[in-house]
């Protein structure tokens, strides 16, 4: 493989790792305060869609990214509903929104654009436009450091926010007291709820950050990634999310370095059909499916153990 | 939970009929939103599921495929395990069936009949063997490993069909046509034997018949036999389920088997009854509507019989629509996702009103 064919893969390494490191956190941040979230991909789909339908209608990508995040809360906000104030089955409430948001993207995208359930391709200001970094102009002919800086420059500007929420994710869980109290509610509801803080309105705040976390990760799919809404285009993605999350053991720094792997993965099938290890070739199909065979081997307790926050997925009843 | 009793029959019928009902509400409310008569939708769908015989076909065909899954994740439920893994234990059962059609040579239909539905079985229970197995012995939560399972099958499936299956020359990457010795007979065949008419047309096939007495047997299974108990107590209480002399272990792969075995049977209806070879996502999302039926269904057989002919006429209802006005079939997603929903993470949205009303009944 040469260098630029290299940097090339690593370039698009970033980029798909994005949308699944705003849905990875999305999850962290949910699961850390006891509420499982499988429904990651359908809010991420559904922000897609909204995000591509806004940024076509106004010309404006930044109000579609605002629509994205908002319809994105909404379907937090459901799942709130379901399984705090309900007190329902958190991963049935999962499944329900992400066939939602399937069903419902391509009704309201075939009503409004007639195109078989997309929206039109975003262009100009529609898009979010490459951001050079500074120098990167400069740079470019130097060996190695205008390459490997080059990897780094010219993404969206989501690119750039989502692997900033990564030391704010960090410092927001380990180093604030609200971290502190939602990391409590998902360990320990009952003594959080005894020191007078309340738990449903520790674990509706966590469900909200999901929520606008997974809006930037469907609206960067669809006017960052791509040009445009397209049918199911969360692919799966929404679930690499999930097995990211416990890959990273609910780690916001490990979270980083799972997506940047899985990221790789789908870079390097993208780019080749089949790749060769140590005289052995490996089908692409394998490339696709190593992220939930690794999550697997993971869950399995094989290679070090996932465990999850303690209270997740139980709803919190209060003593009477 | 609230304590409040509700009588059991209105907790088997009222409450899922009201999830239901509320479930359409909304879904005719969308209709209305873009723009469609929500009446008119429904005339639509009952005249093109019920309308003819060969409506009725299609609404049978489809209720095949969802009695399979619903009754593979009402089984699983029943132990309280999740099983969203039906998707890739059916896809993972074609594969069987195509395997047994493929490769054995067939002298007649009923003993290849008998060979696919062990394939099928088969490949589908030891697909979900491993997610089961990984639950009992390493505590790997059920739900992440079946739906990594999933996507780990269409990969699997995927290259089966590229690297093996795909006759040599061809683009398409599907299996070469079951021998003819393997057709299933067709419902009309079935029906002509008795002189009554019905269409030729649609693929509903005796897989139909299959389906219908494993809604009983798995019934008999469970509330019948001394498994069935066993299942039912660990779903109840795995603490008193243990104190009972029930191994928690071995109760949760028994019937992580027999929900995957029945996801995998779908393939008799779809693969071998319909399509008569192996094609890429055969199973089309039917593993996923099984949730939604067994919800619906209360994770009783009965109901999942009921409840598949339900999602059934959506199915074939959503076709015609999406045929003759601007809804698409997409539509059908919503409706199961809203019954999802409300049977199964706001039900007890709905089961406390009727829980007050009930007690007020009782006291005024």
């Amino acid at each position: 493989m040469d260098m630029a064919t290299f940097a090339q893969v690593l370039d698009s390494t970033l980029r798909l790792a994005t949308p699944l490191l705003f849905a990875c956190l999305a999850g962290l941040i949910s699961e850390r305060a006891g509420i499982f979230d499988i429904g990651l991909e359908g809010k991420m789909l559904a922000a897609a869609f909204l995000a591509a339908a806004i940024a076509f209608v106004s010309g404006n990508v930044w109000l579609g990214v605002l629509a994205g995040i908002a319809v994105s809360v909404c379907m937090s906000l459901i799942h709130g509903v379901a399984s705090i104030t309900f007190r329902g089955n958190q991963l049935i409430s999962g499944v329900a929104i992400n066939f939602l948001a399937a069903g419902i993207t391509v009704v309201i995208a075939q009503r409004w654009f007639q195109q078989g359930g997309r929206t039109p391709s975003l262009t100009g200001d529609a898009r979010m436009a490459p951001l050079e970094l500074p120098f990167a102009e400069a740079l470019a002919d130097v060996p190695v450091l205008g390459p490997v800086y080059g990897i780094f420059s010219g993404h969206a500007l989501l690119v750039y926010v989502a692997f900033l929420c990564v030391p704010a994710t960090w410092f927001l869980l380990f180093r604030t007291r609200f971290g502190l109290r939602l990391r409590a509610v998902g360990e320990n509801p009952a003594a959080v709820d005894t020191a007078g803080i309340s738990v449903i309105g520790m674990r509706y705040g966590a469900v909200a950050i999901c929520g606008v976390l997974c809006g930037l990760a469907g609206a960067y799919l669809s006017t960052g990634l791509s040009a445009g809404f397209v049918k199911d285009m969360s692919a799966g993605r929404g679930y690499i999310a999930l097995a990211a999350m416990i890959f990273a053991k609910w780690r916001p720094w490990h979270a980083m370095g799972a997506v940047l792997l899985f990221g790789l993965l789908e870079a390097v099938a993208n780019r080749f059909q089949s790749i060769e290890i140590m005289g052995l070739a490996l089908p692409i199909q394998v490339m696709q499916a190593l992220p939930y065979i690794l999550t697997v081997v993971i869950l399995a307790g094989f290679v070090g153990r996932a465990i999850p926050p303690r209270a997740g997925g139980s709803p919190y009843v209060k003593e009477h | 939970m609230s304590t409040k009793r509700i009588p059991h029959w209105a907790d088997v019928t009222l409450v899922p009929l009201l999830s239901v009902f509320l479930a359409f509400v909304i879904s005719a409310v969308l209709i209305w939103a873009i723009g469609e008569s929500p009446w008119e939708a429904v005339k639509l769908m009952v005249d093109g599921a019920f309308g003819s015989s060969y409506g009725w076909g299609y609404t049978l065909y489809y209720a095949t495929n969802f009695m399979f899954t619903g009754l593979a994740v009402a089984v699983a439920f029943q132990a309280r395990l999740f099983n969203i893994g039906g998707e890739g234990q059916a896809a993972l059962g074609g594969l069987g069936v195509a395997l047994v059609c493929l490769y054995i040579p067939w002298p007649h239909w009923t003993l290849a009949l008998l060979g696919a539905s062990l394939g099928a079985a088969a490949f589908g229970a030891l697909w979900a063997f491993i997610p089961g197995y990984l639950q009992a012995k390493r505590g790997s939560h059920i739900v992440i490993t079946t739906i990594m399972f999933n996507f780990i099958a269409a990969s699997f499936l995927n290259y089966m069909l590229v690297s093996f299956l795909r006759p040599q020359g061809s683009q398409d990457p599907s299996s070469p046509r079951f021998p003819d010795a393997t057709t299933l007979p067709k419902l009309h065949e079935i029906l002509g034997l008795f002189g009554i008419p019905f269409s030729k047309v649609p693929p509903v096939n005796i897989s139909l018949l299959i389906a219908t007495a494993l809604c009983f047997a798995v019934w008999w299974m469970l509330w019948r036999t001394r498994l069935g108990y066993q299942i039912r107590a660990f779903g109840e209480s795995e603490p008193a389920a243990k104190y009972a002399g029930i191994s928690p272990a071995r109760i949760t792969i028994i019937v992580m088997l027999i929900s995957g075995g029945l996801a995998g049977l779908m393939a008799l209806n779809n693969v071998m009854g319909e399509q008569e070879r192996l094609v890429l996502n055969a199973v089309e999302g039917a593993g996923f509507i099984g949730i939604a039926v067994a919800l619906m269904g209360r994770n009783h057989p009965f109901g999942v019989f009921l409840a598949a002919i339900l999602f059934g006429f959506l199915y074939q209802g959503g076709a015609e629509l999406a045929l003759w006005t601007g809804i698409p079939r997409e539509l059908i997603v919503v409706i199961q996702a809203l019954v999802i929903l409300f049977t199964g993470a706001l039900d007890n949205m709905v089961r406390i009103p009727i829980a007050k009303l009930f007690a007020i009944r009782r006291t005024g």
